[in-house]
């Protein structure tokens, strides 16, 4: 990309004179920032094969979300609202997130700048304008989160709760509606990730570890981490534990999340709507 | 570079006057003084030693083996018996110094098994076996085998090289193009070579690079941006600078060149790209290309039939994955990778030659003898670019590929007819065979608009991870995975320089988690003997060694050794990155050495 002034670059001397320069510069690069294809029904169905390639394995085939990324047709975004903040959270990935640079998420070549800009035309042109009415109640829903339906005896959200399961602060601006309400009815169905270790092609999951040490001692909870030769689990009482899986007496590890099956009978759609609403309140912040 | 050269010469008279103590070396009368005994042994005139230790020291060595021919090759490092043993003290006792050839010649490219604390070529020798006939390190000691050094390329990303040592000098390069040479023993460097790679490149899949090729007293280079590079191997120098194609249209180099006679072989990167591809042979000692071989036929030429329309214009089968050579008919096997685009076979209808193949080429002259094509007009992205490794078995002459598209073939060396195909993964593509016995594409696997589950994923059963063969359990080791991709198609126009793969792919949540192996496959019958589960999928090759050893690679840092007739881990180093390299062996010093390339690093192990 070669939006950006450098003004580091620029000489002390020309400081004064550089000062048109920037000017016109920026003038220059408001015209770039603006998308070449905007509202061009031919370059958004390119932009839609280039999502498929490029962007679908985390927001699905039709930019509604999948199990990694947000639902891209909410036409409020977290990360970027003008077309400008997209092409740039697409060139650059969102630090502190999975959101890869463009190019570096190990699948293909990347895109170039124009594919870029069709991949844009593509997700306006299936954004739902009206923003999404949250159906929950959200102050209700941390109640719920924070008191009878055990939420927070495991998770964590803005700095309250527990260790054992994924922090969901930022889960409610990042997964779409039905990835969370799935993932609390089927809490198996597709393992929460937890480490992510920069050389590594997959992250770690949150897969359900049963170890008994040398001396009978059970001990179960969820991989912190694990290779081939060791294992590190936090358990329930959030004790880490490392071990050395050939001192170990037995050693299983189950897909089976340790979180219970929240069934309708245990947690209403009415209440879960409300807790996923609290999500997403929090999530947007 | 001449304050270099005096620099060094200062450096070395130091080191020489530090290391004085030890008498045998100080005495030994420097190399112009007295004439070598040992003409096998003698280095050309020209030639510079490496190391810190006197030259005289060398001809100690070189008349201590000729004293006892073959001693040092045959006895300390192949054979754990107490002869052995003996004699590896003895020698260590003796030659602190390492022999030195000043020239790679074919001769010894074609010889390499009879030296094999050198590795010469990237499988190790022609035959693509990627086996150590050293000892040293064995079920038995490698219990105590440790770190000796690690050398920090300074490189990010995937580092893919896989050494050459010779004569107790390393040569490796990273993913950005650099090539270095070290000192075995320490890990020093000697000379760093960095390609100016321009900044417009975009190689699919990362930038990597998997290795040189030595001839002579030049190292080669395959570069991001498709030009191939001689370098001198004593300093890093560039030699020859040649273009193959040019990059802005999507061409590269991955690919560890290949040295036969006197040529530079070597093939193309760019199947995402709508690239033509073509394996070229460069003469070693002008950069002149002799030969071209394309591996899309052009109008005219046998093949050109099975390409609709132009689409073979742009019909990718690149060839980034190093081949093998076979003196005794003087043809240089080499596999080919997906058609373009490669998810979607729509406007290039027919088997689309020679994508997904194995290509029998006359050495001297290029041209085509006889081909195999694994996977007809592809449509999941099952490059054929696996090393295509050569096995003699009741007295027939064959050559193995354990394929991306999951089956395991065997081929008739001399005639490119197959011999078996079984699976050895998790396949759902195809559930039958043609009349001679090739897995046939079951129509229904063809990706779709919506997308649909097919085993192997993208990524294949294997890919370019170095599969090893091991002459004395006469297993064939490869590092596979089963994971199942959903194939969807995406139409892409084609254009210069532009990613053209016509589909999406994307692991499927549906299927099983994914699952990573090192498997252990008889190639008389196809059957998977063990099978060894990573805690994750790996992209790191494998070694086989005369010491009873597997050595491999995994995606949690650990480079592991296992028991070659059982797969039962007998040792473990967490190197603290995936590995995407694969492992070699060396010797000096009387020292047998495991290097493996992880993270931005090369790490390098031996007993204690």
């Amino acid at each position: 990309m070669s939006l950006t002034i450098r003004p580091e670059r620029r000489g002390f001397f020309f400081a004064s004179v550089c000062l048109g320069f920037v000017l016109l510069a920026t003038a220059a690069c408001i015209a770039d920032d603006r998308n070449p294809f905007a509202g061009d029904a031919k370059a958004a169905k390119a932009g839609e094969y280039e999502f498929r390639i490029n962007c679908a394995l985390c927001h699905g085939l039709g930019a509604h979300g999948g199990g990694r990324g947000p639902d891209l047709t909410r036409a409020h975004k977290k990360h970027a609202h003008s077309d400008a903040e997209l092409f740039q959270v697409i060139s650059n990935g969102i630090a502190g997130t999975v959101m890869p640079a463009n190019g570096t998420n190990g699948q293909g070549v990347g895109m170039t700048d124009k594919e870029i800009w069709q991949i844009i035309t593509y997700i306006r042109s299936v954004e739902v304008k009206a923003p999404v009415n949250p159906s929950g109640n959200a102050a209700h829903g941390r109640l719920l989160f924070y008191g009878e339906a055990n939420c927070s005896l495991c998770h964590m959200a803005e700095g309250k709760g527990g260790r054992v399961g994924p922090e969901l602060t930022s889960v409610g601006g990042s997964r779409t509606r039905d990835a969370i309400i799935d993932s609390v009815r089927n809490p198996s169905r597709r393992l929460a990730w937890g480490l992510t270790e920069s050389t590594k092609e997959f992250p770690q999951e949150y897969e359900t570890i049963t170890a008994v040490t040398a001396d009978g001692k059970e001990i179960k909870g969820v991989a912190l981490n694990e290779d081939n030769f060791s294992v590190q689990i936090m358990d329930t009482s959030e004790e880490i534990h490392l071990l050395e899986k050939d001192k170990l007496r037995s050693f299983t590890k189950s897909r089976e999340s340790l979180m219970p099956v929240y069934t309708a009978a245990l947690l209403s759609d009415k209440d879960l709507d409300d807790i996923v609403a609290f999500l997403i309140s929090v999530g947007a912040k | 570079m001449t304050e270099l050269r005096s620099l060094r010469k200062t450096r070395r008279t130091r080191d020489a006057r530090r290391d004085g103590e030890f008498s045998p070396r100080r005495k030994v009368p420097r190399l112009h003084e007295r004439p070598w005994k040992s003409g096998a042994s003698a280095p050309r005139p020209g030639a510079r030693r490496i190391g810190f230790s006197p030259r005289g020291a060398q001809g100690l060595k070189a008349g201590f083996l000729s004293w006892v021919p073959n001693a040092a090759l045959k006895g300390p490092l192949f054979h754990a018996g107490v002869p052995g043993r003996a004699l590896t003290t003895l020698l260590l006792a003796v030659c602190f110094v390492i022999q030195t050839h000043a020239q790679v010649t074919f001769d010894r490219l074609l010889n390499s098994t009879k030296e094999p604390q050198n590795w010469l070529t990237y499988s190790g020798d022609y035959s693509g076996r990627r086996f150590s006939s050293l000892d040293q390190i064995n079920t038995t000691t490698v219990h105590s085998l440790a770190a000796k050094w690690v050398y920090q390329t300074g490189a990010t990303g995937k580092l893919e090289t896989t050494p050459l040592v010779v004569d107790g000098i390393l040569y490796a390069t990273a993913q950005d193009d650099r090539a270095f040479a070290l000192d075995t023993r320490t890990g020093r460097p000697i000379w760093m070579y960095q390609y100016p790679v321009p900044a417009d490149i975009r190689p699919c899949c990362g930038h990597v690079n998997r290795g040189l090729a030595i001839l002579g007293a030049k190292v080669f280079l395959g570069t991001l941006d498709a030009h191939v590079v001689a370098l001198d191997a004593k300093t890093g120098s560039v030699v020859w600078n040649v273009t193959a194609a040019d990059y802005r249209n999507g061409y590269s180099f991955t690919v560890a060149p290949l040295a036969v006679k006197n040529l530079v072989v070597i093939g193309v990167s760019g199947g995402e790209y709508g690239v033509r591809g073509f394996i070229d042979a460069y003469d070693a000692a002008t950069g002149e290309r002799k030969w071209r071989f394309y591996t899309v036929p052009a109008p005219g030429e046998p093949g050109h039939e099975s390409w609709e329309g132009d689409s073979w214009k742009v019909g990718g089968a690149p060839a980034w994955n190093t081949g093998t050579y076979d003196a005794a008919t003087n043809q240089i096997f080499w596999p080919t990778g997906n058609p373009a685009p490669s998810n979607r076979g729509a406007g290039r209808a027919g088997d689309n030659l020679y994508s997904n193949s194995l290509l029998a080429l006359n050495a001297d002259t290029g041209k085509l003898d006889w081909y195999f094509q694994f996977t007809k007009h592809d449509e999941h992205d099952w490059d054929a670019t696996q090393v295509p490794v050569m096995l003699e078995a009741g007295g027939k002459h064959l050559i193995a590929q354990a394929n991306r598209n999951g089956f395991f073939y065997v081929l008739d060396r001399a005639t490119g007819k197959l011999v078996s195909a079984n699976a050895y993964g998790k396949i759902t593509w195809s559930d039958h065979k043609d009349s001679e016995g090739r897995p046939v594409a079951k129509a229904e696997a063809s990706p779709t608009l919506e997308g649909h589950t097919v085993c192997p994923g993208a990524l294949g059963t294997t890919n370019f991870m170095a599969p090893s063969f091991d002459p004395q359990t006469t297993l064939f080791y490869v590092t596979a995975r089963d994971q199942c991709d959903i194939f969807s198609t995406a139409p892409q126009p084609y254009e210069a320089g532009h990613a053209y793969y016509g589909s999406a792919y994307f692991p499927s949540e549906e299927a099983e988690p994914y699952r990573g192996f090192l498997k252990a496959i008889d190639p008389a019958t196809g059957e998977i003997k063990w099978k060894f589960e990573h805690t994750s999928p790996t992209w790191s090759g494998v070694l086989a060694t005369a010491g009873g050893l597997v050595f491999t690679g995994d995606a949690e840092g650990n480079f592991v050794a296992l028991d070659a007739a059982s797969g039962k881990p007998l040792w473990h180093f967490q190197m603290g990155s995936a590995v995407y390299a694969a492992p070699m062996a060396f010797a000096v010093d009387g020292k047998e050495y495991v290097a493996i390339a992880a993270g931005s690093a090369i790490y390098a192990f031996a007993l204690p």
